[in-house]
């Protein structure tokens, strides 16, 4: 244990922690810009800098990385100490006049117009990014350059082989400097949430859903930097509890049982391969299953009905029924999904009371399946409630020209042909065996 | 695995076993077997639970580990100490309800020692995170202001249990139904409402008391009323399983609808099923048949009915005890007064083309016509018999395949051959049977020549104008629905949906329950359907029966009436108003009758209590005392 002296106030703390984490765990703040609690201390912005008393004499030291020891005087906000701060901030101002992030720091530090000559980077050479790519273990970036020429780079310059595309480097970067693209030309895809339909992102490391069973988070080992690079490794840093162990392996386990039940369930179509509706192209074309989600609470948009190219509230909604069942030109799947009728009714009635200024709703079919126990009488709520029925298979939905909207060809019961312009589509897609079950079966 | 899968590449299985798969031993339910919604995905489960627990009756209870709770804690002479949680719901209540502002309010409250909000207070952390406030803050009374207890309260107070405390020292304030889903768009009377109904909550919380948790043993024999598929297929399962099941069917012989059958969809042959069900129904030991037999009265309760039914009218009595009761009393299809049926002989209802098949009016006919929906889809009856479609595509298939050359038509309102019975569908129309679609508001007629022959004038849906049809003979596809379903309703306690079908406590959590424990539905009197969902459908309930079967004890409510005998005088006003017959009046001394309370049959609903002129008569857990107390909570500020 050592004890000495911070602020004029005596402290106790462990063998070979750092006068900036002392500080922290006695609640008084220090700034810093480099220091990054997954990474090593680099001393590298020296705004962290202390004034120290070592019983001879006084100067001054990064507190990031300065280990306490017994008898030590410490002052973290002496004038010289603020002083120097403000001068580091000044500095950075020069160098970077037109960065929001810089222009923050002066006004927290009260530093007005600086007195040297303006530059106009926007990097402040914390190392952040640097240092949590060598973390991540894939070391793409690096400082080049010495003295004034000293910048953030690629090796060569070139666009760089060993990035991984995890965007650490981005999401770390305090000035918004960091441009994945100019690192890296790998394609750089979010991680869609299964819970969410795909319409919005999850992490590699992730609770499922609120309420998962059980609720702890899991790791997706084909995202996760560590089982990529075998680096990283930060959550475990993070973690209070010590809960993350990445050694941890697959078992197989034998059970011995006198009977079996399979319950794999099914998989929803997926209606890209339906060129004519526009899935693929259109954001306003979503499948049922995406319409489920927007509608939900717990769903991207908290229940608010939007839709997703421009979040705005749809007036119009077509829900295009037989997606994926009862076809056998786009697919194989002839028989008859037997839920699709009763859901698409249900989303269009939910629709319809999450609206908040009038929805008009229609639904395209080719016969209507009400089959089951009150379902019918579901059906003929509907029909009173404005939900509109149409008997008509749709052959396209095409885009409106300017707007995000699309366009239904039809005809209708009386024969005429008709267009109809919708913001939104939803398709109802069908049900199909889940992959794997054949070599299960 | 070596399981078949059909041309869908869904799980391969019969009608008649609709979730064994072709590997004995292995059971397939759900989506894997065939497109299907949740309540039959529900049901399916329970059945492949009861198929295979009918192959595993031998090992029951061996690598049991059974759920203990620690001990209770006597608070008694504790002060009350309640602890109040708020929950967010995810956004369900706190997108209305400002939930911190009614977490500063239950602090102020009286009692009241700890209050904390939640972001789902029944998530598995929470859950344990309760149980070690509990104990931490040394808590004795718990408010949970969420959701609906309907849903959720056995969940809080089974963790109330895990924490030392009697289950009904918990109560429960609905800030989601009735505060932010039904004020929705104002969010000051929704928060408001909300304080309003911690503080009754909490008011009531520091007087509720420790209940005893009664239970009762449990007689392992099933009581299945109708022996039709459904109803054998429940008592063979639950026979299978090592229980004693009785079976009471009205008429004189087993089989019900049946018997009118003669394929599924998928043409397997039924009378042949059913005989060997019949078969192995009067070979069973454990099953007894009372045919021409008549439920006369029922009383009891969970675990211990007791059934009085008479055989061949009054002549046998008999009176029956048993743990459960499974109601499979079928459905009919009705005799339509529209259609020219019953004054042409050439018009059948669906069944009857099935008798006539042979007849040279059948056999020969040029022309065929099917008529759907008729007497379902209508105003009186509105609801979808559901296997009139397939029967009449499937029919019409036969009738072209055994003669190519008879016109055959269906005239339909919406084709719903659902899930893999469309390719009926398909292949009619390769075959060329044809498809006429009408409006309701605009319906066939059918009228009778002069020659006695029939004809019959629709309105084609594609051609825009009438066409007239002058078949041999016509089918109509009548409705079905159910026959003195109210008298056994009655009976058991049980209700009746307006389509006049029972009705289960939730159509997806639990499709095959009643309300009233030990008492399960299945088979047509639930709702129209096709053999291999009936035969599901009775798996299920004989799954669900066999989990009270299997004990020999059940915890029953703790929620009962007590009668103070002192005040009490012995007029029988809770015996009249009681409508599941729990208080008796006993003699104490001679001439002295007073009221007393069969906990086990009590439901706890108060109706004595209200109609009790003395006060004598109470409930537990809602003493008047109790109630007024949350009514004075209510209107104070």
């Amino acid at each position: 244990m050592v004890t000495f002296i911070l602020n004029g106030r005596e402290v106790k703390a462990e063998e070979g922690t750092t006068i900036l984490q002392v500080a922290e765990a006695n609640n008084i703040y220090i700034p810093t810009l480099c220091n990054h609690k997954a990474l090593e201390p680099a001393g590298l912005c020296r705004l962290c800098t202390v004034e120290l008393f070592d019983g001879r004499r006084k100067r001054f030291v990064t507190s990031c990385n300065y280990p306490v020891w017994t008898g030590m005087e410490v002052n973290t906000d002496s004038e010289e100490v603020i002083r120097h701060r403000k001068m580091l901030i000044e500095l950075l101002l020069a160098r970077c006049p037109n960065n929001d992030y810089v222009n923050q720091l002066a006004e927290q530090f009260e530093v007005d117009a600086p007195r040297f000559k303006l530059d106009d980077d926007d990097c402040i050479l914390c190392g952040l990014c640097v240092r949590v790519c060598e973390r991540i273990g894939a070391n793409a970036i690096d400082f080049s350059g010495r003295g004034t020429e000293m910048e953030v780079a690629t090796p060569f310059e070139t666009l760089a082989e060993a990035c991984v595309a995890c965007g650490a480097c981005d999401f770390i970067c305090p000035t918004g400097h960091i441009k994945l693209s100019e690192i890296t030309d790998k394609e750089i895809r979010p991680i869609l949430s299964e819970y969410n339909a795909g319409l919005t992102g999850r992490k590699p490391v992730y609770v499922p859903y609120a309420q998962a069973v059980p609720n702890i988070p899991a790791i997706d080992r084909s995202k996760c930097a560590h089982f990529l690079t075998g680096g990283c490794k930060i959550c475990a840093d993070f973690c209070p509890t010590g809960a993350i162990d990445h050694s941890q392996v697959d078992e197989e386990v034998e059970i011995e049982v006198g009977a079996i039940v399979l319950a794999t369930g099914f998989r929803p179509f997926d209606p890209t391969q339906y060129d004519d509706y526009g899935y693929a192209k259109h954001p306003n074309v979503v499948t049922s299953v995406e319409f489920e989600r927007i509608l939900s609470s717990s769903g991207p948009w908290h229940g608010h009905l939007v839709r997703p190219s421009d979040e705005k509230e749809p007036k119009k909604i077509a829900w295009l029924q037989c997606v994926g069942s009862r076809d056998i030109n786009h697919c194989d799947n002839g028989y008859c999904s037997g839920v699709c009728c009763m859901y698409a009714v249900k989303e269009a009635m939910i629709a319809k009371e999450h609206a908040k200024d009038g929805l008009d709703t229609a639904i395209f079919y080719m016969d209507m399946r009400t089959f089951g126990k009150e379902f019918e009488q579901y059906y003929n709520r509907a029909q009173e409630d404005g939900v509109r029925f149409v008997r008509s298979r749709i052959h396209s939905v095409d885009p409106v020209p300017a707007t995000d909207n699309l366009v239904l060809g039809y005809v209708n019961e009386e024969g005429e042909a008709v267009s109809e312009e919708f913001d939104m589509v939803v398709l109802s897609v069908g049900m199909e065996a889940p992959p794997g079950v054949i070599e299960l079966a | 695995m070596g399981v078949d899968l059909n041309h869908y590449n869904f799980a391969a299985t019969s009608s008649f076993n609709p979730v064994e798969t072709s590997k004995p031993g292995i059971y397939a339910c759900g989506l894997l077997q065939g497109p299907k919604d949740i309540p039959l995905s529900v049901m399916e489960a329970s059945a492949a639970a009861g198929a295979a627990a009918s192959r595993l009756a031998g090992s029951r209870h061996t690598l049991i580990k059974e759920k203990t709770f620690p001990e209770e804690r006597d608070v008694s002479a504790e002060e009350p100490r309640i602890g109040v949680f708020v929950c967010h719901c995810g956004v369900n209540i706190s997108s209305v309800v400002r939930v911190p502002e009614v977490v500063e309010y239950a602090k102020t409250l009286p009692n009241v020692v700890f209050v904390q909000d939640n972001l789902f207070s029944c998530s598995t952390d929470a859950q344990a995170q309760l149980v070690d406030i509990i104990k931490q803050q040394d808590l004795n009374r718990v408010v949970i202001s969420a959701c609906s207890p309907r849903t959720h309260e056995p969940l809080f107070q089974e963790t109330l249990r895990n924490s030392s405390l009697n289950k009904y020292l918990f109560e429960q304030a609905n800030i989601r139904d009735q505060c932010s889903w039904v004020h929705a768009g104002d969010r000051d009377a929704a928060t408001n409402k909300a304080k309003d109904l911690v503080r009754m909550a909490v008011a009531r919380a520091a007087l509720i008391e420790p209940l005893p948790l009664p239970s009762v043993t449990v007689n392992p024999a099933a009581m299945v009323i109708g022996g039709g598929v459904a109803g054998m297929t429940c008592a063979r399962t639950l026979a299978q399983q090592g229980f004693k099941a009785h079976i009471v069917e009205k008429s004189d012989s087993l089989g019900g609808q049946a018997l009118n059958l003669k394929k599924t969809w998928k043409g397997e042959n039924i009378p042949k099923f059913l005989k060997n069900l019949v078969n192995d129904i009067n070979r069973d030991k454990n099953i007894e048949v009372h045919l021409n037999g008549q439920v006369k009265e029922t009383s009891g309760f969970l675990g211990n009915f007791k059934t009085t039914i008479s055989i061949n009218g009054d002549e046998n009595i008999r009176e029956i005890e048993h743990g459960v009761t499974i109601l499979a009393s079928g459905a009919h299809p009705i005799k339509p007064d529209e259609y020219f049926y019953g004054k042409s002989d050439r018009v059948f209802r669906w069944h009857e083309l099935d008798e006539a098949w042979d007849t040279d009016l059948v056999k020969n006919g040029t022309s065929a016509v099917f008529i759907q929906c008729v007497g379902s889809r209508e105003p009186q009856r509105p609801h979808c018999s559901k296997i009139c479609c397939t029967f009449s595509v499937q029919k019409a298939l036969e009738l072209k395949e055994r003669n190519p050359e008879m016109d055959v038509y269906i005239i339909y309102r919406d084709l719903r051959t659902y899930g893999e019975r469309e390719d009926l569908y398909k292949e009619a129309r390769a075959k060329g049977v044809i498809f006429i679609r009408f409006n309701p508001e605009n319906k066939p007629v059918v009228e009778e020549t002069e020659e006695g022959g029939l004809k019959v004038t629709v309105v084609d849906h594609v051609l825009q104008r009438p066409i007239s049809l002058t078949p041999d003979f016509i089918t109509l596809a009548s409705a079905i629905e159910t026959r003195g379903l109210d008298e056994l309703a009655q009976m058991f306690k049980v209700p009746v949906s307006q389509d006049g079908f029972f009705m289960e406590v939730h159509m997806k959590l639990r499709p095959v329950d009643f309300a009233t424990d030990g008492i399960f539905v299945c088979g047509l009197a639930h709702y129209p359907k096709p053999i291999d969902e009936s035969i599901a459908q009775a798996q299920a309930a004989a799954a669900r029966a066999a989990t009270i079967l299997a004990q020999k004890k059940i915890e029953v409510e703790g929620v009962v009436s007590t009668v103070d005998q002192s005040l009490c005088r012995g007029c029988g006003e809770c015996v009249e108003a009681c409508p599941y017959g729990a208080p008796e009046l006993v003699e104490i001394t001679e001439g002295v009758q007073v009221s007393q309370i069969q906990e086990a049959l009590c439901k706890g609903c108060g109706a004595c209590a209200v109609a009790c002129p003395t006060g004598a008569a109470a409930i537990r857990h809602f003493t008047d005392h109790e109630v007024l107390t949350m009514v004075e909570a209510a209107l104070c500020e």
